[in-house]
């Protein structure tokens, strides 16, 4: 791929019906404002313009099902998506973006994810504590150990909205964890494809350091 | 560990920013949109407009007021007020906001929170609830700023909201709404044990302690308006106390 030798980049934001996408959008755009990259971003569900993308965004609220099922709708949508991200583009997914990188989704329903994180997506066990998990809470990781965590200290706080949350025997992708009752994955990262739990466009300056660092990001 | 909430609430009319006193003699405070950034600097974990527009062809000005705020300010949105459709919280969502706030509409017909929640997930459906104590002990859920009655206890209401799919509660005493005599704990105590869903707690806030009776009471989330609006404090007031109490709090980012 040409990724940011001396031409805009693409920077694809996943239009399929979910909310949050004016946000997420305007949070890239004063993160790529700020490093003066030269990027356009784009909110889109049309196959072609995804097939020019060089680095794709998927926001998500909702339920996991109606998601997948947003996903699936649009003829040619997740082909397209999936094609670029085959090829190197680096992903982003929010919330149930990131969620749907795992193999399976327990709300409602068994619904597939996209398989690239091993483990499902399953209720919270919140003993005694209120459900969503709903607010700010502190992450936790090892200084160094991605650089989408570059600019961050453990102890920042990213807001959280959410009821179920990635259960997995796979270490190896998780790159940050809160604690919410229990140990929460926070942040994955595999390859090209990375995402976080909790809604980085509306986590203030830690969201815009790591929206900043997914625009800058060169997966090895 | 999940931090408190400490929300500003902007009472919004024709685009403006207003707040009175137990929701009359409104004073304008200003443009919603630089409020909010101040709100944003200052230390607020989330924000909360209110929507108080009366005329119907002024109804799309919320609309603006939210795109321009989630232009400036990455940080949690919650919007009321006339909301009565699916399609109206899309648009809000669509401009920027993060969660819809529902009060007359749910009483009106309850099975719009559960299409609601179906359609945009609980976690950006609020249900805004106004109660009153009444003279044997139990609240009573008012609507219109507080002047009309429904007879509906206001305990049960809110465990049936969850039920249906609320994913938050927005508990308001209209006893208390611009007393500055603190929240109702007593409500704020029974509601706590009645839903398992987050609760932000409104009406009455006058002094520091009241932010921290609040939380120990039962509310995650602790809105106010008057005393920010006005400087009686800052929101940075607010978290020192909370944390002389014990509480967790989300400390002030560092300016930028």
């Amino acid at each position: 791929m040409n990724i940011g030798k001396g031409r805009t980049e693409n920077i694809v934001v996943i239009d399929y019906g979910s909310g949050n996408l004016a946000s997420a959008a305007r949070g890239l755009e004063l993160a790529a404002s700020r490093l003066a990259l030269d990027v356009t971003i784009i909110i889109t569900d049309n196959p072609e313009t995804i097939a020019t993308a060089d680095r794709i965004v998927l926001p998500g609220q909702g339920a996991f099902a109606d998601c997948a099922r947003g996903l699936a709708a649009k003829p040619g949508l997740a082909a397209a998506m999936h094609r670029r991200i085959d090829a190197g583009a680096p992903f982003l997914g929010i919330c149930v973006g990131m969620q749907l990188m795992a193999q399976r989704g327990l709300e409602h329903e068994i619904t597939q994810g996209f398989g690239w994180i091993e483990g499902d997506i399953a209720p919270i066990a919140a003993q005694g504590l209120r459900l969503p998990h709903m607010g700010w809470n502190e992450l936790s990781f090892t200084p160094g150990a991605h650089p989408l965590l570059d600019g961050l200290v453990p102890g920042d706080h990213a807001y959280f909205v959410h009821s179920y949350a990635l259960e997995t025997t796979d270490r190896t992708p998780i790159i940050a964890t809160t604690d919410y009752g229990q140990h929460i994955v926070a942040m994955v990262a595999s390859g090209n494809r990375a995402g976080t739990q909790f809604h980085v466009e509306k986590s203030q300056e830690v969201g815009l350091t790591i929206l900043a660092n997914f625009l800058r990001w060169t997966p090895q | 560990m999940l931090k408190l909430r400490v929300i500003p609430c902007l009472d919004v009319k024709d685009g403006r920013v207003v707040k009175g006193v137990n929701f009359v003699s409104l004073r304008d405070a200003g443009d919603p949109v630089e409020q909010a950034a101040v709100y944003d600097a200052a230390g607020a974990d989330e924000l909360t407009f209110l929507d108080i527009t009366a005329s119907h062809e002024n109804r799309d000005t919320i609309i603006d007021v939210v795109s321009r705020t989630a232009a400036r300010v990455f940080l949690p949105l919650t919007v009321g007020g006339g909301i009565r459709t699916t399609e109206d919280i899309r648009r809000l969502l669509l401009a920027g906001a993060d969660k819809c706030s529902i009060n007359s509409a749910a009483i009106a017909r309850p099975n719009f929170i559960n299409e609601a929640a179906r359609k945009f997930g609980s976690q950006c459906i609020v249900v805004a609830v106004d109660a009153r104590a009444t003279s044997n002990g139990t609240w009573e859920i008012f609507t219109h700023g507080g002047r009309n009655p429904t007879g509906i206890d206001a305990i049960a209401w809110c465990a049936e909201m969850q039920a249906r799919g609320a994913g938050e509660i927005l508990l308001t005493s209209m006893d208390r709404d611009g007393t500055g005599t603190g929240f109702d704990l007593a409500l704020l105590r029974k509601v706590a044990k009645a839903i398992t869903i987050p609760i932000v707690a409104s009406g009455g806030v006058g002094t520091l302690d009241h932010f921290t009776e609040g939380a120990q009471a039962g509310a995650t989330g602790l809105l106010a308006a008057s005393v920010f609006h006005f400087g009686q404090f800052t929101i940075a007031d607010v978290k020192s106390s909370l944390t002389a109490a014990g509480l967790p709090v989300r400390p002030i980012p560092a300016p930028r």
